[in-house]
């Protein structure tokens, strides 16, 4: 096995089984502001109690390991095919140990291979850039949350949503009031303003690369980041669906340039079993610095 | 916490009410989006499958074969169980299936099935794995593996003080109903 294989699986390892700290941190916070004696509180301290048995156990915090995402920052000239065929190795691997569920299926046959590798399944985004440095992130997203994403063309009468932010706002609560519990919150949304259809939801994705903690540097964006997370806890929908204070552990919205004719707002979810973690590599190909 | 024992009898079930925090012992069965369209295009169940004044599980576990052959359970939270509305009330009805865990809730037409033929909705907590699998002591047997593949096979565990809410029981409430409800008139004020 090259060391690259083997930094990948333990990427997919921590992955799987470690919550980001950010991540356990915001449902800490969340656990202390429920209501005593509720079964939001029981429903949150399952979820502590789940994060520390998968840690200690070194096994999936969900059994839904989710699709594989891949997003590699390498300088120019760093080979993409070696890095796709490791990639492939290492999900193949990981899934032997059970780090990941056997988790991708033939969508014409319906068959299930057993090894998590078939079109799509890793899917790697590759960002150049001048320095020298290779960086590996990896999300994990489970199917329960990828079903309650939506994507909204702009205006939406039924939804009173004209095409600025404050058509953005509505759309985009109205994602979480849908959502109820079915994603697994406390979740974390990740949107993106524009785009094509394809572009806004990858775009939207790749807001689960931000921490929880951190700020939109564009101030209408912040603003907006802020009032749905504190509009969204305010709807008494709260963890599971189970009613309670925590609806959302967080909002990330991002913008891409659009069309005049296209106004979409592309809302993906993320589960309150939010995987991510990455890696810098050194020049053989070892974990040199975790990111998250 | 209420202690749900097998077996599973209509008066244990229709006790249960909305709110209320279980720990289920016993056996129940996996089963999820293809097992439920299977059974429901009239597919035959296993004859070792007793769901019957049973449980069924929404779920597609991790599972990990032993040195010794034996199976384990490494992971095994619930999947969301709104896909099954079109096939639970059917399956409720033609097996007599005494509670179903899974999470995210159901609609109205197993809201139905569950007053009309006595059966609970049991909300276990989602991608809560690892807890819900060290609740799992043994798995019995598997059917329909080679068809499905290992997630959506028909698992047959034995569960011990495994936590779940009723969260739509036997007398025609659903919290999901009451939140959606409560949650949408919030959200009209904030507009």
């Amino acid at each position: 096995m090259s060391t690259l294989q083997e930094s990948l699986v333990e990427l997919i390892r921590s992955t799987s089984a470690e919550i980001p700290d950010d991540v356990q941190d915001a449902i800490v916070r969340s656990l202390e502001e429920e209501k005593k004696g509720t079964i939001a509180e029981s429903a949150l301290k399952i979820i502590e109690r789940n994060i520390d048995l998968a840690k200690q156990k070194s096994q999936p915090i969900c059994q839904d390991t989710g699709s594989i995402l891949f997003y590699v920052d390498c300088p120019a000239g760093f080979d993409q095919i070696a890095f796709e065929e490791a990639a492939r190795e290492a999900v193949k691997l990981a899934t032997k140990k059970g780090y990941l569920r056997q988790n991708s299926v033939d969508s014409l046959t319906g068959k299930n291979d057993g090894t998590n590798v078939g079109p799509g399944s890793p899917t790697t985004h590759f960002h150049q850039h001048r320095s020298p440095e290779v960086e590996v992130r990896l999300v994990l997203k489970g199917g329960g949350c990828e079903n309650v994403g939506a994507q909204y063309s702009l205006p939406n009468e039924k939804l009173h949503a004209n095409r600025d932010l404050d058509g953005c706002r509505k759309v985009i609560l109205d994602a979480v009031l849908q959502a109820q519990g079915k994603g697994c919150g406390p979740g974390i949304l990740g949107v993106c303003i524009g785009g094509d259809r394809a572009t806004g939801y990858e775009f939207s994705k790749k807001q689960f690369l931000r921490t929880l903690p951190d700020r939109n540097p564009v101030p209408e964006l912040d603003a907006l980041e802020q009032d749905v997370l504190k509009t969204a806890n305010e709807l008494g929908i709260g963890p599971m669906g189970f009613g309670g204070k925590t609806t959302l552990l967080g909002v990330k919205i991002s913008t891409a340039n659009r069309l005049p004719a296209s106004y979409f707002v592309s809302v993906s979810y993320m589960c309150w079993a939010y995987r991510r973690q990455g890696v810098r590599l050194d020049a053989n190909n070892q974990i040199a610095k975790w990111l998250y | 916490m209420i202690s749900l024992t097998a077996p599973f009898t209509d008066e244990k079930i229709r006790s249960l009410k909305v709110g209320d925090e279980v720990g289920i012992t016993g056996v129940v069965f996996t089963g999820r989006d293809a097992v439920h369209k299977f059974l429901h295009e009239g597919g035959a169940l296993p004859p070792e499958v007793k769901l019957r004044d049973g449980i069924l599980y929404h779920c597609g576990p991790v599972v990990m074969k032993d040195e010794q052959g034996k199976w384990r359970v490494t992971a095994a939270g619930p999947t969301t169980s709104i896909r099954e509305e079109p096939y639970q009330a059917d399956l409720i009805q033609k097996f007599g299936v005494r509670g179903v865990i899974g999470k995210g809730g159901m609609g109205e037409k197993t809201l139905a099935a569950c007053k009309q033929f006595g059966c609970v909705y049991l909300h276990a907590i989602g991608g809560a794995a690892q807890v819900l699998a060290e609740c799992i002591k043994a798995v019995r047997g598997v059917y329909l593996m080679e068809q499905f593949g290992a997630p959506e096979a028909i698992w047959e565990l034995e569960v011990e003080n495994f936590p779940a809410v009723v969260t739509m029981d036997a007398h025609g409430n659903s919290l999901h109903r009451e939140v959606f409800q409560a949650s949408a008139a919030a959200l009209q004020q904030r507009l």
